[in-house]
């Protein structure tokens, strides 16, 4: 059945159907100055949010070969601004604080006494490009356990020789493959790649797997996040 | 495959003209999002390669492309990643709600591409690039048009799934491991960025050549004088 309209009405239709579409233009919020960083910084957030729930303790990042490790002479250096912050690593230590039982200055051999892990993974950075790296170090989960922290609380904060500072989640802090590395290939951890203690967690993007520690707090209520969090990366980017 | 038809009387002239609804609200709802989320995600995407323009090693690095950064969006790395994960989220939902309603509601029936399309691809492929004689239109798309529809979907489809893969190569690890790893994912989700930029440009030509009448029925679902009997 077919049925018939006045040319007129038929106007009125399509003009009506028109107007439907008008929940289309809140997307134009995106172009009003404005509305743009609070948008976008809300999709951000959104993004984060979903990142931490999508995150599994249980479930670890894919390890590789000693075959398909990237030379190290071929493993980027991308420090932010200086590749040297002159670590005095004779009298190096780092300073603990916040919700543990133990605070205080931690030297190297602290780290060594406890268990040590290799592994060889993936290291992604925010940029685009990959390499894999032979890491080894102890699990920061050890490491926290050691000096009492509150596991409960619910961030670390880091800072760095370099004026870089970096915070990370409980749960990603925790995770079996979260390292306090003071060895990449086998070697003591060279200044370009932040002696004498970094941070590799496979689970993260480069730019988290902070270098040259100075300082670890353990706390609930961050006053920064991180360097590059600060100017608008993603605070959470878990992999 | 019916589509709702109406006729409109002229009360002046008497003339009476045919009219079809093509486009159901949901679907012209989605059709724009969609155009404005792929602006958004390509320029951004964009800027974002701009930060590593090479599929090769970081050391050496040899960049395949300069890409200009007035043809990008977000200005900086950081701003356009921003831009790249609110979008991403904008596209995939009305992804989904494209999805879900073609299915519950039958329309899809009206754009996929079947077995039983694939007798009629090559007489409009003849037609359109070959001077062929126009094949008889007898549904609201041909059967080109419904490869060409269907395959865009399959692309915008694949770019979540290398997305999500780039993304969370390591919650996902089964996802970049099928594309090859993180780094394949990412090769993958470029090509299929130029894949789905030479389906909209063949898209905006065949706007261009079916006329007015085509071009509004996206707006308003109607489509003045189908080129096929409605009824």
């Amino acid at each position: 059945m077919t049925s018939r309209l006045d040319a007129r009405k038929f106007k009125r239709v399509n003009r009506r159907e028109l107007l439907k579409l008008t929940p289309i233009v809140a997307l134009g919020a995106f172009a009003i100055p404005k509305l743009q960083a609070p948008l976008l910084k809300a999709g951000l957030g959104f993004s984060d949010w979903a990142s931490a729930k999508l995150f599994r303790h249980g479930h670890l990042a894919p390890t590789f070969s000693e075959s398909e490790l990237t030379p190290f002479a071929k493993f980027p250096i991308n420090g932010y601004d200086i590749d040297d912050p002159e670590v005095d690593l004779e009298n190096w230590n780092l300073a603990v604080s916040g919700d543990v039982q133990k605070p205080g200055a931690y030297a190297l051999s602290h780290f060594k006494q406890l268990p040590k892990v290799t592994q060889n993974t993936r290291h992604v950075c925010v940029e685009g490009w990959d390499v894999i790296g032979n890491f080894s170090g102890t699990r920061l989960s050890d490491f926290l356990k050691m000096i009492g922290a509150d596991l409960n609380a619910r961030f670390i904060a880091l800072q760095c020789a370099d004026d870089y500072y970096e915070s990370l989640d409980m749960a990603t802090a925790l995770h079996p493959q979260t390292l306090l590395c003071y060895e990449m290939y086998g070697q003591p951890l060279t200044r370009e790649h932040g002696a004498p203690l970094r941070l590799t967690i496979p689970t993260k993007v480069g730019y988290k797997q902070a270098k040259y520690l100075t300082e670890l707090k353990v706390t609930s209520v961050l006053q920064r996040v991180g360097y590059w969090e600060d100017q608008g990366y993603s605070s959470f980017y878990g992999l | 495959m019916a589509t709702r038809a109406i006729e409109i009387e002229n009360a002046k002239t008497g003339e009476v003209t045919e009219a079809a609804y093509e486009h159901p609200l949901i679907v012209r709802l989605c059709h724009w999002v969609n155009a404005i989320s792929l602006f958004v995600l390509v320029g951004s995407g964009l800027q974002i390669f701009r930060a590593f323009p090479s599929f090769g090693a970081k050391i050496p690095q040899q960049n395949l492309i300069d890409w200009p950064k007035s043809l990008a969006i977000g200005g900086w790395l950081g701003g356009a990643l921003q831009w790249h994960l609110t979008f991403m989220w904008i596209y995939i939902g009305s992804g989904l709600l494209y999805l879900g309603y073609q299915v519950f509601s039958g329309n899809y029936k009206q754009v996929l591409f079947v077995p039983r399309d694939i007798p009629g691809v090559w007489p409009m492929v003849r037609h359109y690039f070959f001077f062929g004689p126009k094949p008889p239109a007898t549904e609201a798309y041909n059967p080109l048009q419904k490869h060409a529809y269907t395959t865009a979907f399959v692309l915008g489809v694949l770019s979540v799934l290398t997305g999500i893969a780039i993304w969370k190569p390591v919650q996902f690890s089964w996802l970049a491991w099928m594309m090859g790893g993180f780094h394949y994912a990412r090769l993958w989700h470029f090509l299929l960025m130029w894949a789905m930029i030479g389906f909209i440009f063949g898209h905006l030509v065949m706007v261009v050549l079916h006329g007015w009448n085509n071009f509004v029925s996206m707006l308003t679902g109607w489509k003045k004088e189908p080129e096929y009997p409605a009824k």
